[in-house]
């Protein structure tokens, strides 16, 4: 697969959004990341997969500075990552809305800590509002909405942001597939839309390879790079074509540590 | 939109029945307990001379609203007086009380240095402070809202405390990630999210105010509900006595139901 990877990075001509060089990480003793680089290109859309409990979250908190890493350096447009100084977003595995904020206050969230003038915070989150269909429930507070609403409402507040990076942590580890199926395709809708990097954290395959450009494939802990591979499939995906099961096949293959 | 609008009662228990017929349940369960009280001591099961009858307390209520005698004081001028105690020493409370515990429990240093004191000064019970009390202040407004104060303050701090530390971390890492820093973070997710547990602690902070002011006021008065029931005993009067009992629980039952109201406002995303 390593001169078809040469290739389509060859075609891409996207500048390099964020350079990840040597990145490790222990816990005390406990080693969960080994030197793991690799580049992610402005815009692209980047799934990772591993096996469970093999640090992909640890990975996740490495990239948005939750932790700080043993060793190695996340570089964005050149310089050392900083949440204060770059914008990231997060949607997180586990309901993250605002209980107090309307549906409305909890897309400006981020926007009002980074002090946008009101202007644009107003006109980023009527398109959101608008791109999600959002409107009638502005102005409810998230405890009277479905999960899948509040979902759409804490993506939404993340694209908002229109983030140097959005970093996506099994958002959809909880949802029946009708509803999984629904959320990726509106996740592709606002990444295309907006233009956003998005580093999407997943253990579904099928998820993987339905979303991304790229997949990276870790090994179990201490969590490698296995693989980096391309993901050439046109938009949109049928997860019942040839091509479709055929890669799904080879990830699954990939991923296997028995 | 609202998950529950339009179905019926969720746990079936109340047969669907209305909410007036509810409200009709609780004035007859009121009613009924008066009845009783009244048959036991017309049929003389009690006697009157340990306790007055609904009627008759309904008189002397009337009675006491304009007369002094016979503890010196009409009923109101003994509500005012024990009201402007409370609310004093309740207020100061819980404007100190609440943000101290907001910010033990957000910021370890404060924690560190706060809470060695803090849990010296917690386990002392406010009746307690009432001698030493008496020799600062003297027996006035003062030296009563301060007992009271300690009463209330405590479970503001307790309850604010523990409310800001069961802030979800992944609230404050969508906050943090943002790009907030600790104290934007503090402000903007720590104490909205703090707001229901630090209600809690103002309705214990009310229901220890008002019954450490009787306790108060019974031992050192001049005026005031709680003196008016000591008066009672004083004079054998076990009417007096029930008429503050019932005016001290009626003026209770109506602070409560106004906070009720207050958090409803506040925290109107429950």
């Amino acid at each position: 697969m390593s001169e078809e990877v040469n290739a389509a990075a060859a075609r891409d001509e996207r500048p390099v959004k964020v350079e990840v060089r040597h990145l490790t990480k222990y816990f005390d003793t406990l080693h969960v990341l080994d030197d793991v680089s690799f580049d992610i290109k402005k815009g692209e859309f980047v799934c990772v997969v591993g096996p469970t409990g093999c640090g992909k979250t640890t990975f996740l908190n490495l990239l948005t500075k939750i932790y700080e890493p043993s060793e190695g350096t996340l570089k964005i447009d050149g310089e050392l990552a900083d949440p204060k100084k770059h914008n990231l977003a997060f949607v997180f595995q586990e309901p993250s809305s605002f209980p107090w904020l309307t549906v409305e206050e909890n897309l400006k969230f981020g926007l009002k800590v980074k002090k946008l003038p009101a202007d644009v915070i107003e006109q980023r989150v009527e398109r959101i509002i608008k791109l999600l269909g959002l409107e009638e429930f502005r102005n409810v507070y998230p405890a009277s909405l479905s999960t899948s609403t509040e979902q759409r409402v804490i993506i939404g507040r993340a694209f908002a942001m229109e983030p140097d990076l959005l970093l996506m942590d099994e958002p959809y580890g909880q949802m029946d597939i009708k509803m999984r199926f629904y959320l990726e395709d509106e996740v592709l809708r606002l990444w295309r839309e907006i233009g956003t990097t998005v580093v999407f954290i997943t253990h579904n395959v099928e998820e993987a390879v339905y979303l991304s450009e790229k997949i990276l494939i870790l090994t179990n802990k201490p969590a490698k790079i296995k693989e980096e591979l391309v993901n050439t499939l046109p938009y949109p995906r049928n997860i019942a074509s040839k091509d479709f099961i055929d890669l799904r096949r080879h990830v699954t293959e990939q991923i296997k540590w028995w | 939109m609202k998950k529950n609008e339009g179905k019926a009662d969720k746990l079936g228990r109340g047969m669907g029945a209305s909410s007036y017929t509810y409200a009709m349940l609780s004035v007859a369960g009121v009613l009924s307990f008066l009845l009783i009280w009244q048959l036991l001591l017309e049929f003389k099961l009690v006697s009157g001379r340990y306790l007055a009858k609904p009627t008759e307390l309904i008189l002397l209520l009337i009675y006491k609203w304009t007369n002094a005698a016979p503890d010196g004081a009409t009923l109101p001028v003994s509500i005012w007086a024990s009201m402007q105690v409370a609310l004093s020493g309740l207020a100061l409370g819980i404007v100190t009380g609440v943000p101290l515990g907001l910010l033990m429990g957000w910021f370890k240093g404060i924690d560190k240095f706060v809470n060695p004191v803090f849990e010296i000064i917690r386990p002392i019970p406010p009746i307690s402070w009432i001698p030493l009390t008496i020799v600062w202040l003297g027996i006035g407004l003062q030296a009563k809202a301060f007992i009271i104060y300690f009463s209330a303050f405590i479970p503001c701090v307790i309850n604010s405390y523990t409310g800001i530390k069961l802030t979800n971390k992944t609230l404050i890492n969508v906050a943090k990630t943002s790009g907030a820093g600790n104290v934007e973070t503090f402000y903007k997710v720590g104490i909205p999210s703090a707001m229901p547990l630090a209600f809690a602690g103002i309705r214990v902070a009310v229901g220890n105010a008002w019954s450490t002011l009787v306790a108060a006021e019974m031992l050192a008065a001049s005026a005031g509900l709680g003196y008016m029931i000591s008066m009672g005993r004083l004079y054998a009067r076990p009417d007096i006595i029930l008429l503050g009992m019932i005016v001290i629980g009626l003026i209770g039952a109506l602070f409560n139901g106004l906070l009720s109201f207050v958090e409803n406002r506040v925290i109107k995303w429950r």
